[in-house]
């Protein structure tokens, strides 16, 4: 135990002219933050490790004559801060407009307009002109990956991404290469991000305060499938956008928006308006048959989810030994998919090859996964066509002069729109936890769980572990999300430290809610900012409590499917149609 | 835990990519890193991995800077990302013949900038690449020591003094013919 007596030591420090003790250890930016002083920044983030590159961020401390960064200097007794003088925003605003000069100036036209941090502090820092004109960076754009397209132009070399990278998904993809005016981050020897250890988690396009990595756009292809009259065009949006949608229409973090959302893509002339939280119900009731199954026998345990494509990519990559723990279970996504272009395509008397599927994710890894071999057809063609992150759907919205904010309310429709409370927190980390435990509970003691809730595996922490008792078993679960907290629970496993019996992994930091698909953060809010991230969970919790069914196993659109159309859970056809399988894919990540 | 240990094993990368990099790195380097593995900080000693590597090869390639991740678990983007922020490291193989070309002051006054242009012509490539047929190099580089012979082209060794756009096709020449 913590010696509780142990009192941590303070210090006295002066921030212009305002005094104030602060515990020892505290940097001036943090100090200053306390007092409403909001120093600018750009290379640092809260949630990685210092760096102090971009020096923005410089305070003048009396009796020193060089400027000292606040990000990383930490106070000292007695130190005498100035935030703000005459010469501190000339230096701030010259270290700008040196970065501006090396910055290709094609603003309108960039993917971050309206939310680059850079556009932003030199609006802010007062830079009306520009004093330097030199010579331009110029590197090719890397478009080759099907998820992250890298714009080595724009990079202004904080070194965010290759801390998120490291230090939250535990992947080291990137890093500086070369050196001075040629320096360049980018995977191993310049390897395609595909070819590289790269997940496609995304996680760099959100970190990026510029538009140095952008999401592989599919919007092209999707308005020529809206306008061509041969196409029967369906869109299925992920549980965790009408959680984030709104917040690109100026909607407050956490409001639902799934009605709104619905009409608006009806409006954009879809023909129809599925719900992937159909696919969330269903792979719930197979994967908690394939986990009862596996309880019961002892056998392959852990389970592990395969709902999350990032995950999947470190698996792969990472962790291949671990493949056969992974559930064969598809995504929500490749299953609502696989229904459409066969069970809805029957249905209607469609030929599934005029079906184009288009699928609402806010994930990038996911248009990796569309694009996989496993998904698709036995005649080859793909079961999802194309994926729009959750920022390109606002983009169409708003490309359509479409204020969704004002809308009414609409509805999926059916068969594949119907869903159970459980299939919506499955966009949140812990939600597949918790909507496979709902159904567990049920299978295992022959009645539902008294209470729905199991707040015990909600890991906005990160990572979570929990003992279920569940009638006779105890079930020991752990749920990660940020695979560096993967990797932690991962390696117990290996080194059979603890014997877990089912654990969900999420790739991106708070689950799908994080994804990198997402809105950029609003004003007011950063990446990874852990409040934002509890405002769009919330949104799913509380549509989830607002539902009368609440178990994905009482679902009356998929207790039909079974009957009319798949048999019974983790039977044949539903294993032909809705399990895939996994391989080893080098290079091979180092651990 | 992970009972089924035939079924993991099988997947397992991990055998195949260690005796891959282990074949790939001279056994010296192999015996290097292992020893570094026992002390603290053994991803200190990369960049004398490094070198050792290049020493041995002349260069280092796509694989061997994979076979150095591996074995000392040092991510590869950091390896490929140390190897191209020094100059020191060269990233494609050696030539038979290096051709160093002095850019010192007294060389370039003395028009080595034109020399540049004629070797670069000649054979076809830019400083710190090699021909296709393996046989030169071509790298610049900085006084040399004997400013008297300025403009001044060393290969392998030998050197050229007040050596003239002209003069290069013969001496290329001699190295060509001295290989067949």
């Amino acid at each position: 135990m913590n010696d509780m007596k142990t009192k941590v030591k303070t210090i006295k420090i002066k921030i212009d002219d305002y005094e104030i003790t602060v515990p020892e250890g505290t940097t001036i930016l943090e100090a200053a933050e306390k007092i409403g002083i909001n120093i600018p920044t750009l290379c640092y983030h809260p949630n990685l490790s210092l760096l102090g590159a971009c020096r923005v961020c410089i305070v003048e401390v009396k009796g020193l004559d060089a400027y000292l960064t606040a990000c990383s200097t930490k106070a000292w007794e007695g130190m005498e801060i100035k935030t703000n003088s005459p010469e501190i925003r000339q230096a701030r605003r010259d270290i700008i407009e040196l970065i501006l000069d090396n910055h290709p100036t094609d603003c309108q036209t960039c993917e971050r307009c309206g939310n680059c941090e850079l556009q932003n502090l030199a609006y802010s820092l007062g830079v009306r002109e520009k004093f330097f004109e030199g010579e331009k960076k110029h590197f090719p754009i890397d478009a080759r990956s099907k998820s992250v397209i890298r714009v080595p132009e724009k990079c202004i070399l904080c070194g965010r991404c290759v801390r998120v990278c490291a230090e939250v998904q535990g992947v080291y993809n990137l890093s500086q290469h070369g050196r001075g005016f040629y320096t360049q981050v980018m995977p191993a020897h310049g390897s395609a991000m595909d070819d590289s250890v790269c997940i496609q988690c995304g996680q760099c396009i959100m970190v990026c305060p510029v538009a140095a990595f952008v999401e592989q756009s599919h919007t092209e292809k999707v308005w020529s499938a809206l306008a061509n009259p041969k196409k029967h065009v369906v869109v299925q949006t992920a549980p965790s956008i009408r959680a984030a949608i709104g917040e690109g229409f100026g909607l407050e973090p956490g409001t639902p928006a799934t009605g709104k959302m619905i009409t608006a893509l009806r409006l954009l002339g879809f023909d129809a308006i599925f719900d992937t939280n159909f696919g969330a119900d269903l792979t719930i009731v197979e994967e908690a048959t394939e986990f009862v199954k596996r309880l019961r026998r002892k056998e392959k345990l852990p389970l592990l989810t395969s709902c999350s494509p990032g995950w999947i990519n470190f698996l792969e990559k990472f962790y291949p030994e671990l493949i056969p723990y992974a559930s064969t279970c598809k995504s929500p996504m490749s299953m609502t998919s696989t229904l459409a272009k066969t069970y809805y395509a029957e249905k209607k008397g469609i030929d599934p090859k005029d079906i184009f599927m288009v699928a609402v994710m806010p994930c990038v890894a996911k248009k990796f996964e569309a694009d996989r071999d496993e998904h698709k057809s036995p005649e080859g063609y793909p079961y999802t066509d194309a994926v729009l992150t959750t920022r390109e759907l606002i983009w169409m919205i708003k490309c359509y002069g479409i204020d969704m904010k004002d809308l009414p309310e609409g509805d999926f429709d059916n068969p594949l729109g119907e869903s159970s409370g459980g299939a919506d927190i499955f966009g949140t980390t812990g939600g597949v936890m918790e909507a496979a435990l709902r159904m567990a509970y049920e299978v295992l003691t022959g009645s539902p769980p008294e209470k729905m809730e199991f707040t015990e595996v909600r890991a906005v922490e990160g990572l979570r572990e929990s003992e279920i008792n569940i009638g006779n078993f105890t079930i020991n679960v752990a749920v990660a999300n940020g695979l560096t907290n993967a990797k932690s629970v991962l390696n117990r496993v290996l080194n059979g430290e603890k014997e877990y019996h089912i654990i969900e992994i999420m790739a991106c930091p708070g689950g799908c809610i994080g994804g990198g698909g997402q809105p950029y953060p609003p004003k007011g809010y950063h990446f990874l900012d852990p409040e934002l991230l509890a405002k769009r969970a919330q949104a799913l919790y509380k549509i989830d409590q607002s539902k009368k069914i609440r178990s994905s196993n009482h679902n009356l659109s998929i207790q039909k499917l079974y009957r009319e159309y798949l048999g019974a859970p983790g039977g044949e056809r539903a294993h032909q149609l809705l399990h895939t399988h996994y391989h080893p894919r080098l290079p091979r990540g180092i651990r | 835990m992970c009972k089924d240990n035939a079924q993991t094993t099988q997947l397992d990368t991990w055998k195949e990519v260690e005796a891959f990099a282990k074949r790939t790195l001279p056994p010296h380097v192999v015996e290097f890193i292992e020893e570094a593995q026992r002390e603290p900080h053994p991803e200190s000693k990369l960049i004398k991995v490094l070198q050792l590597v290049q020493e041995h090869y002349g260069y280092l390639g796509k694989t061997q800077m994979d076979a150095v991740a591996q074995l000392m678990q040092i991510p590869t983007a950091k390896v490929s990302g140390v190897a191209t922020f020094y100059h020191y490291f060269r990233l494609v193989p050696r030539g038979k013949y290096m051709i160093r070309i002095c850019l010192g002051t007294a060389c370039y006054v003395k028009g080595a900038e034109r020399v540049v242009e004629k070797l670069k012509e000649e054979l076809g490539i830019h400083f710190g690449e090699t021909t296709k047929d393996g046989l030169f190099s071509l790298e610049g580089t900085r006084c040399l020591g004997c400013c008297g012979l300025a403009p001044v082209v060393e290969i392998n060794g030998e050197v050229f003094g007040q050596v003239t756009p002209d003069k290069i096709p013969a001496i290329l020449e001699h190295y060509s013919e001295k290989t067949d």
